[in-house]
């Protein structure tokens, strides 16, 4: 790590505290308004619930290595599957990259002090805490046992603790559209002065994408749970054909926030791959208007093809011609995107630190799971894998692959910006091949037994699908390791001194240009643009590079 | 490459099942040379251009108008292709001849109920005559339950409320498995049916006498094989353990206390009673959930189920 222990970036550090420890104190953090400490709370709650949700995952293989009991019951096993859904959509894939690294990073790739509303910031922070204690008192209700899609009329007629983890998704949503609101004011007014629109990092766009969804869908959600909370608790009859209502409307609607959801999943990611892959190439971004739109119009056609997840349900013909028509289009900006970054890397001066081996593995994966994508879009196609593990497979590629990927990618990326230190280096890279091997044993063999007709969320299986389970269930072990192993040396190096360079990558966007990690106001004065973010010709070797990489 | 597409999709087993198979193909050869192709891509980028001094300069390209449109404009001609390829299949599902016969489909935690035409009812074997097309008219008792027969490539919720159609024509004789695929809580992988292709003379012994091995076989096995597959198993344990129903283990020859208070014996007259009035004698302790089997269950099935119940011990 000798590398590491040189100067710090532009010598201010000396006289002033960094965010990190000005001011101390317990109380300091829990009332802040920081953007960066908000942050970074974030982080360590997704952390957190990434391990719970992780650790049912592991429980869900483990009961699916034998076709009957292996070693749970039934009704364990549904609430099992349940909870891993719910905590790893609403708890950690959600907030991931735009609570955590976006409240981190956002507001210093604009030169800007902290976010434009800093209180509506923490009570964004304050309100998922509280819809997370919901979540995890249900445990204790015992439980809910009908996925996370709450499927009307299973969810308003089962027992158990379905009304308080509805509600607790609610209560999540808010903290959501907080961020939303905040992201989206901060981007328009904030901006150092000199950076318009077009010279703002892509991390910014995505963001921006990601908001627009947060904010015009979440509220969707929202009514439609409280709709379900009263048909469970008053039995209005909106949802359940004995008291009058109509089963597939509650699909419309949940399907009608859910399914832009799948890119306030998404769009993250690409956000922190579009930071990553010209920092690592040393290269300008490729294409950097057509990655920017690209963000805006997936987030405006993902309103248009909701339905696109009930061409079984019984929907019209013309309905489901015009769905699958649709979401089609959602393609083309997907496959620009890629080829884009790939462009990128093109003829660029590539180091593959641990972030950019992050981002290959996304755009290996993420390959994958968007062409995957072209099955279920496909109608004939779709009646055959619907609610089939092939499904699984394909959302695991997109959200779990390709989100939780990137958001290791942004962890490296930004981890000595956020404390200063760096990881070991030998290790990250270990850690990234784990993980990539590990998801794809996981999750390749799933896109078989669905194909073959193994549907989802199966306690019991025919015993011709054991040996793909069992393949499935070993690459589970191999990603959770790669996991593990990832974790252990994140917070080992936390051990360290501080004593990381402001911009160890050579990276162009402003972030860098702060000590590392920054002090509690970002910067010294008002930095003023200079340069494009991805723009590598002027000063070819920014401020520590130099004595950085040999 | 046949293999390849025998290791991925179960034999296809109706009429349609071959557009959706070519297509199917169609994208994982896509998908697979997309992957290969980025991935030689990047391989070749990072090996070419991997960074060996710090001083590196590189071009500064913005953008290429013309390979962008390129890159743009193949991938839309490629899914347009495909949305009509798929499109065109669909259509065909979707559309019954006017000669198909009609089944009425009845789906309920955790049982497939068949309704023919003649009146004659089973429960999660459903017998259909080969190169016939079939016209399925499903509903559902309770929750959202959806009927999926992966070498048909057919699948289409069964909702309570609504009536939802699904129709095929068989083209393999022999017995294709049923899933129920939309979760349904605690029975949901458990709610498997089988549908039997017969020939035109099978078909017709079905409808008189029912199935080959309710006529034929030894009547303990018979009941075994009538508490395995019409739904029995998801209530009743045979090893003591309880569930919605009181386990059938030992239970032959029991005296006992009804909900009323009122005491019986099980014999074969009660056991008959259970399975046709289920409601009469319920058990202590026990909701009265049961259903009825009333015109369900043929009666050398009932004498089926007695013998098997005095076996569990």
């Amino acid at each position: 790590m000798a590398d590491t222990l040189t100067t710090h970036g532009n010598g201010h550090a000396a006289h002033h505290g960094d965010y990190l420890d000005d001011p101390k104190g317990l109380a300091s953090w829990l009332t802040t308004v920081d953007h960066k400490r908000i942050g970074l709370m974030y982080m360590w709650s997704v952390f957190f619930f990434f391990l719970v949700g992780g650790i049912f995952a592991l429980l869900v293989r483990i009961e699916l290595l034998t076709p009957k009991q292996t070693i749970m019951t039934a009704e364990m096993y549904n609430r099992v599957f349940t909870l891993h859904g719910a905590i790893m959509v609403f708890l950690v894939i959600i907030p991931a990259i735009p609570a955590a690294l976006g409240n981190f990073a956002l507001p210093l790739l604009l030169g800007a002090k902290d976010v434009a509303f800093p209180k509506l910031n923490l009570a964004s922070l304050y309100v998922y805490w509280t819809g997370a204690l919901m979540a995890v008192t249900t445990l204790a209700l015992g439980g809910v046992d009908t996925g996370w899609t709450f499927y009307t009329p299973y969810s308003s007629t089962t027992g158990g603790g379905v009304t308080l983890m509805v509600l607790a998704a609610f209560v999540l949503g808010f903290s959501s559209i907080f961020t939303g609101v905040n992201f989206i004011a901060t981007i328009h007014k904030l901006r150092a002065p000199g950076m318009g629109w077009f010279e703002m990092p892509l991390f910014c766009w995505g963001m921006y994408s990601t908001a627009l969804i947060q904010i015009l869908a979440t509220p969707v959600l929202a009514i439609t749970l409280l709709l379900l909370c009263m048909e469970r608790v008053l039995s209005i009859g909106i949802f359940d054909p004995q008291l009058g209502g109509d089963p597939v409307l509650f699909q419309h609607f949940f399907w009608f926030y859910s399914h832009p959801a799948v890119y306030i999943m998404i769009l993250p990611a690409f956000a922190v791959i579009s930071e990553v892959i010209p920092t690592f190439s040393k290269k300008t971004i490729f294409g950097y208007k057509a990655i920017a739109f690209s963000s805006v119009a997936i987030a405006l056609l993902g309103f248009l093809v909701w339905a696109h997840h009930m061409f079984t349900a019984g929907m019209s013909l013309f309905a489901g011609a015009i769905f699958s028509f649709i979401t089609f289009f959602i393609a083309i900006p997907s496959a620009i995107k890629v080829f884009n970054w790939i462009a990128t890397m093109w003829r660029g001066s590539i180091s593959l630190e641990a972030p950019m081996l992050h981002a290959i593995s996304f755009l290996l994966i993420f390959t994958i799971g968007g062409l995957t994508g072209l099955f279920l879009a496909a109608l004939s196609t779709d009646v055959h894998l619907h609610d089939t593990y092939f499904v699984v497979s394909h959302f695991h590629y997109v959200m779990a692959g390709s989100n939780l990927i990137a958001f290791l990618a942004g962890i490296h990326y930004w981890w000595p910006k956020m404390f200063g230190r760096m990881y070991n280096k030998r290790l990250a890279a270990i850690g990234a091949a784990l993980v990539f091997l590990g998801f794809n044993a996981t999750f390749l063999p799933q896109f078989v037994l669905g194909s073959r007709g193994m549907p989802r969320r199966y306690y019991n299986y025919l015993p011709e699908f054991q040996s793909l389970h069992v393949a499935s269930t070993i690459g589970s072990w191999i990603l959770a390791s790669g996991l593990f192993l990832i974790g252990a040396y994140l917070l080992a190096s936390l051990r360290q001194p501080k004593s990381m360079v402001a911009n160890p990558w050579g990276g162009r966007t402003l972030e860098w240009e702060t000590d590392s990690p920054p002090t509690t106001h970002n910067f010294e004065g008002q930095p003023v643009l200079q340069h494009g973010p991805y723009d590598y010709r002027a000063n070819p070797a920014p401020v520590g590079v130099e004595e950085h990489i040999h | 490459m046949n293999w390849f597409q025998n290791w991925m999709l179960p034999k296809a087993a109706a009429t349609h099942a071959g557009d959706v198979d070519g297509l199917y193909m169609f994208i994982v050869y896509l998908t697979i040379f997309f992957f290969f192709f980025n991935g030689a891509l990047i391989l070749y980028a990072v090996r070419k251009w991997r960074r060996r001094s710090a001083k590196e300069v590189t071009p500064h390209i913005t953008h290429n108008t013309k390979m962008e449109l390129i890159w743009s404009i193949i991938p839309l001609f490629v899914v347009m292709g495909i949305f009509f390829w798929g499109f065109k299949g669909y259509v065909k599902a979707w559309v019954p001849p006017n000669d198909s016969m009609e089944i009425v489909v009845t789906a309920k935690k955790w049982v497939w109920q068949f309704e023919y035409p003649d009146g004659t009812r089973t429960l999660n074997d459903l017998h259909v005559p080969l190169n016939k097309p079939v016209k399925l008219v499903m509903h559902s008792e309770d929750v959202i339950h959806s009927f999926f027969v992966p070498s048909f490539r057919l699948k289409r919720d069964v909702i309570p409320g609504r009536y939802t159609e699904l129709w095929f024509t068989p083209t393999e004789p022999g017995v294709q498995q049923v899933f129920c695929a939309e979760y349904c809580g605690k029975g949901h992988s458990d709610m498997l049916a089988r549908i039997f292709v017969d020939t035109p003379e099978q078909y017709e012994t079905f409808l008189r006498e029912g199935d080959e091995q309710v006529r034929k076989m030894p009547l303990k096995d018979l009941g075994k094989l009538v508490y395995e597959n019409k739904g029995c198993a998801t209530c009743h344990s045979l090893d003591g353990t309880r569930g919605q129903g009181p386990s059938w283990k030992g239970i032959w020859g029991e005296t006992g206390k009804g909900a009323d208070g009122k005491p019986y014996t099980v014999d074969a007259n009660y056991i008959r009673q259970s399975v046709l009035q289920p409601q009469a004698v319920v058990v202590q302790g026990f909701e009265p959930i049961m259903p009825t089997f009333q015109g369900l269950l043929r009666e050398r099935e009932i004498l089926g189920v007695i013998e098997f119940i005095k076996s569990v011990k």
